[in-house]
């Protein structure tokens, strides 16, 4: 993401935030901006050339317009507790 | 946004976005808004005029995004804008359904 947890440094990197907070799951963050080799790292790694990115299980699931998208169906929180659970 | 020193090429980021998508997604729908005002200074966007063109919200309705989730379906457009991506463009925010769900 961009900036951290606490103090992300982009609207979109918020959002993704709010939502995981929200969701009251445990989560890391990493912030792309202090190191710009992982940034252009993760980009080829998960084929998507923005941030921020969620990855969940090690699996990447999407950037903040599905995240947003799929906290809003339920979706996300399914599969947040089957990753919890796993 | 006219600018004869604008460091673009004519047409404009948010022409040639509409061309590449309608050329590639034959879209029934296409809305292409240009948000960057709203990121003008941000961290990551130092160094940057404030009339750029970096941040677009996109709705996209078109059949080619049938059979496809949505993770498949924002690469495919990320794909398409490669070079906008590549030459300044920041971020998009979009919306991406096939007909029969926007109807829904």
């Amino acid at each position: 993401m961009k900036g951290t947890r606490d103090f992300p440094m982009c609207g979109f990197s918020n959002t993704v935030v709010q939502i995981l907070k929200n969701l009251n799951v445990p989560f890391e963050d990493v912030n792309i901006l202090e190191n710009e080799m992982l940034r252009q790292g993760l980009k080829e790694y998960s084929n998507w050339p923005t941030f921020p990115q969620l990855y969940i299980d090690g699996e990447f699931f999407g950037g903040c317009d599905i995240t947003l998208e799929a906290f809003q169906s339920g979706e996300l929180q399914e599969v947040v507790e089957r990753a919890i659970c796993s | 946004m006219s600018s004869s020193s604008s460091i673009h090429s004519s047409p404009n980021r948010a022409s040639r976005i509409k061309e590449k998508l309608e050329k590639e997604l034959e879209p029934v729908e296409l809305v292409i808004e240009d948000v960057s005002y709203q990121h003008a200074g941000h961290a990551g966007m130092k160094g940057r005029g404030t009339d750029e063109e970096t941040h677009f919200n996109l709705k996209i309705v078109s059949k080619g995004f049938e059979g496809m989730n949505l993770v498949k379906r924002h690469r495919l457009v990320y794909d398409l804008l490669r070079e906008e991506l590549d030459s300044g463009l920041h971020a998009l925010s979009i919306v991406s359904k096939t007909p029969s769900e926007s109807t829904r």
